[in-house]
């Protein structure tokens, strides 16, 4: 359980941190996104006692990190941006010096052991640091961060650097440990984050600028109902069908599909849904609908809106909804709406 | 602070740097005891002592430079400061390894005093304490070693830090005599430079007189040092 409340740090005149609040349950995988230079490694640096905030409170397991840093310390594993690797050591080595350095009770050769196979790093146990590939690396700052066996993890951007199939076996990995700790990911990379964590905190220019579960904050967005349809029939008079429909703001028109079949992305005013109204016109027309579906918000785009400056939260979406042509013209329109990472 | 003992003692044999102090260690007094002693045929070792002085203010550094500057260049000093570890426990764990690499480089002098008793009668009493004394300096310069590195995160600037720092122990004497020859009222900063320095003190030892007052000054001007380089790596964290 991580408790971070009102969480201020400023670097000279610059905000690092301006009031950061949130809370990690156990058995939570909580992502940490934002993008670069938002805060994340600075929170993480504050959560592990590494850096201290300027103002706050931060509480693992309840344990204060600044009255009690020893204790609260026993309590995480952490792995930074940068493997914190001494690369004279041999792997044996580096992992019996945290051992001995977090004083873990648990029996040595069998907890070294243990973790070794969990992150594949036994075949090269006997080797010095300084040989091992990046993403060997990688994996053995993971292991480094799993001594002790601690109960809350936090890992800053803890696949940097692996290739796609490390990528998946270490994500299914923090998966895995996520089920009985608190572990709080950082990331800038959006796939991995929806990928791995049940609960999401966007952070930008020091500030939480949403809060949630992943899917509460695509649902939260997409309130428009915004439809994506593919219609056969003649474009022009497709269109001025579509466009006549109550509730349709914009319409554009997208890929040929095949001869005479279009996909159109139609804009609707807030709070509307356009569903039955485009069935109606394009039943009385003839013009048959092959495919049409709400337009679900990707994370890319929930990060592009928040990020862009306002504050969101679910009950203030239809605010968001304002903005949100505003975003679409910033780049939304590179994103394709339609396709989960 | 035993884990960080053990891998520092490790680091230094590990690289170069324990080997090449060891090596200087031997090859200097070596050089002095072949000259003060053999050369001259005296059994009076405290003159390869006191020219020790001068080699140790400018080789320590080498052994302290790393301590804490590569653990801020190879980002490890996240792995330590996150680590449920005690910040006096971490310092003192580097300091003691390095004394005893420090030790363990300079117990060739001692032995020397064997060599010499094959020859002649050796008063023991005077090694020993020569050694001490020795072993003191060197808690000293080893301590002032770490605070410049613990400042930096250039092992470069680190050496060359500890060896201006320990310069500045050493220019107390002359300072204190310029002093108090001038004609200027200031008998009392004399009296102050020449209490803190470092190379008046230890000369006392090198000249058989083994004075508890000498021993406390070291011990306590370590302790100063290494409490600096605990709020300096503190100070870090704001």
């Amino acid at each position: 359980m991580i408790e971070v409340k009102n969480l201020s740090k400023a670097y000279g005149a610059k905000k690092a941190l301006e009031s950061l609040s949130f809370t990690a349950s156990d058995g939570e995988i909580l992502g940490f996104l934002g993008p670069n230079g938002a805060g994340k490694s600075t929170t993480m640096n504050i959560l592990t006692g590494y850096l201290s905030s300027d103002q706050g409170e931060v509480r693992l397991n309840g344990i204060d990190i600044l009255s009690d840093p020893v204790r609260a310390k026993k309590e995480i594993g952490y792995l930074p941006e940068h493997p914190p690797l001494y690369p004279d050591m041999t792997v044996d080595e580096y992992l019996g010096f945290i051992y001995d350095l977090k004083k873990v009770k648990l029996p040595k050769r069998e907890h070294l052991h243990g973790i070794r196979a969990l992150v594949k790093v036994d075949d090269v146990r006997g080797r010095v640091i300084r040989n091992l590939s990046k993403g060997y690396q990688q994996r053995v700052g993971f292991a480094g961060a799993l001594v002790g066996d601690p109960k809350i993890l936090i890992l800053d951007e803890p696949t940097v650097g692996l290739d796609p199939k490390q990528i998946i076996e270490i994500r299914a990995l923090i998966k895995k440990l996520g089920q009985n700790r608190t572990v709080v990911l950082s990331s800038h990379i959006l796939p991995e984050i929806q990928a791995v964590c049940d609960k999401i905190v966007i952070i930008n220019k020091g500030k939480l600028v949403a809060d949630g579960a992943a899917d509460t904050l695509a649902a939260g967005l997409s309130k428009e109902h915004d439809v994506v349809v593919q219609i056969e029939g003649e474009i022009d008079h497709v269109r001025k069908l579509l466009s006549a429909v109550a509730g349709v703001k914009k319409v554009t028109d997208g890929k040929n599909l095949a001869k005479n079949v279009t996909e159109y992305d139609v804009e609707t005013a807030p709070g509307t849904d356009v569903r039955r109204g485009i069935f109606a016109a394009m039943s009385e027309n003839n013009c048959p609908i092959l495919m049409m579906r709400t337009k679900e918000l990707t994370l890319e785009e929930i990060f592009l809106r928040v990020t862009a400056g306002e504050r969101f939260d679910t009950a203030a979406a239809e605010e968001a909804d304002q903005s949100q042509s505003a975003n679409n013209e910033n780049g939304g329109a590179d994103l394709d709406g339609n396709t989960k990472a | 602070m035993t884990a960080i003992l053990k891998r520092e003692l490790l680091t230094y044999f590990h690289s170069p740097i324990g080997y090449v102090f060891a090596a200087v260690s031997v090859l200097t007094s070596g050089f002095f005891f072949l000259m003060f002693c053999l050369g001259y045929g005296s059994a009076d070792i405290s003159s390869v002592f006191a020219m020790m002085f001068f080699v140790l203010m400018v080789f320590v550094p080498l052994l302290t430079m790393r301590l804490f500057s590569e653990e801020q260049k190879l980002g490890t000093d996240r792995l330590l400061l996150t680590s449920p570890v005690n910040l006096g426990g971490l310092v003192l764990g580097k300091f003691f390894a390095a004394l005893i690499v420090f030790a363990l480089s300079t117990l060739v002098l001692p032995f020397y005093g064997v060599m010499l008793s094959i020859f002649t009668e050796v008063n023991w009493a005077s090694v020993w304490g020569n050694y001490v004394g020795l072993l003191l300096l060197g808690a000293v310069y080893i301590a002032i070693g770490m605070l410049v590195s613990s400042l930096t995160e250039n092992q470069m600037i680190a050496a060359v830090g500890g060896f201006f720092l320990n310069l500045v122990t050493f220019i107390l004497t002359p300072l204190s005599d310029a002093v108090s020859d001038s004609s200027l009222p200031l008998g009392f900063l004399a009296n102050a430079l020449k209490y803190l320095s470092v190379y008046d003190r230890f000369t006392e030892f090198t000249l058989g007189i083994f004075d508890f007052a000498n021993i406390l000054f070291f011990i306590s001007f370590a302790a100063v040092f290494l409490f600096l380089t605990v709020r300096s790596v503190d100070g870090r964290r704001w």
